[in-house]
């Protein structure tokens, strides 16, 4: 799988911010530079916010790649009608991306709010998953459960993401309204985050990508001003309601589905996490839904965003103001059932399991422990690993050698020098023989 | 094949910071590829264990060991020990004080919950000394 999240390597400093910062322990410093162990990767963008140095990137796509194709769509997500200010309609915003060159423009809003009418609905899907229902909209939560919280897999709501049936049915139209075929259509999506650009080319939930690819919000930004600016009445209509806009920041898709009051809106890594392990464990009853952003307040709070995310969401507050509750209906615009159904099976990727055999994973753990015991325990990440710990598994794993650790080359050092020498090294007041002190009347 | 060994303060009069050593454990049983109902049930037997060391005991240690068909849990406290063994285990049964419940605990199903998940359980508990409470869960 190829991730969004990239490190330039030119600029990156080996500080080790990115890696203690990361939540999934998915980043370690060798030879002075961050690198990232991509099976751990879930693409939450979190490193790319701390990184003092701004040497880690999202990858999303160039805009050259929209040459390949005879008919364009553009997909907005709703978090981009966040990012502009004094914007009273979200019209102009679809009017300033088909004067940069789309053909069509196709709101993700739309799509949102199409599965929020099909959960509502078509109840019957959840009652087959197990209490609380998870939802499968934010890629970085989903990668979260698939390899880390494994028996959670079975809450997930089994419908794709607001992306992908926004891009489905765009696709469809566009074929009916050109007679080209689907492959000379080119469905790219406008995206808030790096773990969307990694959901459009390497989805979790399909066999087969359904975009031609993402181009993140940042990228798009400051080409829609000067046109957006220049337009006069906007032409195109919105064609989404405030349920499928309000997915944009937390707690929108759960006020859109129609849940009773027993939902949870969870923003932000470490909250995604806590909560999770705690549904785990049975820990968190009389909920029905829960609503996972990897991202502070939701997608306004996308790593690939310009607008500040609680800023960002008042606007869109504002600006929903005239739309309509719900503008469009499932089974009017889309009917079949089947099209919102993922058609692959969410896997757990067993990327922290020591070992498929249980006695060497058992032997590989006490190993982990009995180099653990030797370590200062003081995290200083100069080993290139996040924690002592980490690092003791990286050593028995074969990602790391015990003279990584400083404090053991330290003693080694120690050790074969004798150990009055380590005076030598020490300020005089430090030192701990009396004949080295020098006095300080002198 | 030894059992692995691992250890967990518990620190005392700290309710938030409260199941850490549970979350800890759950890890490390991950990375062992234990089943996922097994893993489960430790977590919730730790959990509940270490909510009663704090609420009761001013805190103590776990001790897990992870063997290759059972994993056992001792939390062992220098607290005020349980005088009446049976209606601690009595569900809804509680004497944890105010702060506790203010907070959501002290529902008094902590022993039942632990009971409930663990295949054996064993309690040693002596007034004024300490208790200390071994499960077992089998895998």
């Amino acid at each position: 799988m190829q991730h969004s999240v990239s490190i330039e390597y030119a600029r990156c400093r080996g500080c080790t911010t990115c890696m203690k910062n990361c939540p999934t322990q998915a980043i370690r410093v060798r030879r002075g530079k961050a690198t990232i162990l991509t099976e751990r990767c879930v693409d939450c963008g979190e490193c790319i916010r701390c990184c003092p140095h701004k040497a880690i990137k999202a990858r999303s796509d160039p805009f050259s790649c929209l040459e390949e194709f005879q008919y364009t769509v553009a997909l907005p997500d709703p978090a981009l009608y966040g990012q502009f200010q004094h914007l009273d309609e979200v019209g102009r915003v679809l009017d300033g991306l088909l004067e940069l060159g789309f053909h069509a423009v196709y709101e993700t809003a739309k799509g949102a709010e199409l599965l929020s009418d099909y959960a509502r609905k078509h109840p019957g899907d959840a009652a087959e998953k197990k209490l609380p229902v998870i939802s499968s909209a934010c890629p970085a939560a989903l990668r979260l459960i698939r390899i880390r919280f494994p028996q959670l897999l079975e809450h997930i709501t089994s419908t794709i993401t607001p992306m992908e049936l926004a891009a489905i049915l765009a696709r469809k139209k566009a074929v009916e309204e050109t007679g080209l075929l689907p492959e000379q259509i080119g469905v790219f999506a406008i995206v808030p985050c790096s773990a969307q650009v990694t959901a459009a080319h390497s989805p979790d939930d399909l066999q087969q990508p359904v975009l031609d690819g993402a181009f993140s919000i940042r990228d798009l930004y400051l080409r829609l001003l000067s046109p957006m600016q220049k337009l006069d009445a906007p032409h195109t209509p919105s064609s989404a309601g405030k349920a499928g806009v309000r997915w944009a920041f937390c707690g929108g898709e759960a006020s859109a589905r129609g849940s009773s009051e027993r939902f949870l809106a969870v923003d932000g890594m470490d909250s995604v996490i806590r909560i999770l392990a705690a549904i785990e464990d049975d820990r968190v009853p009389d909920v029905d839904f829960v609503e996972l952003c990897a991202c502070t307040q939701g997608c306004v709070g996308g790593c690939l965003t310009v607008e500040d995310p609680f800023v960002a969401t008042m606007r869109l507050r504002h600006l929903i103001r005239s739309l309509p509750d719900v503008a469009c209906s499932y089974d009017d615009q889309v009917g079949d059932p089947a099209i919102v159904q993922a058609d692959k099976e969410l896997e757990f990727a067993p990327v922290y399991l020591l070992d498929p055999d249980r006695t060497v994973a058992m032997e590989k753990m006490s190993a982990i422990h009995d180099l653990e015991r030797q370590l200062p325990g003081l995290l200083c990440g100069s080993c290139g690993a996040p924690s002592c710990h980490a690092f003791a598994e990286d050593v028995v794993m074969g990602r790391a050698q015990r003279e990584d650790c400083i404090f053991q080359v330290r003693a080694r050092m120690r050790a074969m020098t004798g150990p009055e020498d380590s005076d030598e090294y020490l300020p005089a007041p430090f030192r701990s023989k009396l004949g080295k002190v020098v006095p300080s009347d002198r | 094949m030894e059992a692995v060994k691992l250890v967990y303060p518990v620190e005392g009069g700290d309710l938030i910071e409260a199941g850490e050593a549970s979350s800890k454990m759950k890890l490390t049983l991950k990375k062992l590829g234990l089943p996922p109902d097994v893993i489960r049930r430790a977590s919730i037997c730790m959990y509940e264990g270490e909510i009663n060391m704090v609420i009761h005991a001013d805190g103590g240690q776990a001790e897990v060991d992870v063997g290759m068909d059972e994993i056992v849990i001792r939390m062992i406290d220098q607290g005020p020990g349980i005088p009446d063994i049976d209606r601690a285990m009595q569900e809804g049964y509680s004497t944890a004080g105010d702060m506790a419940r203010d907070l959501g605990f002290g529902a008094g199903m902590g022993l039942p919950n632990m009971k409930r998940y663990s295949d054996e359980m064993d309690i040693e508990t002596e007034v004024g000394k300490g208790t200390t409470v071994t499960i077992k869960i089998k895998i």
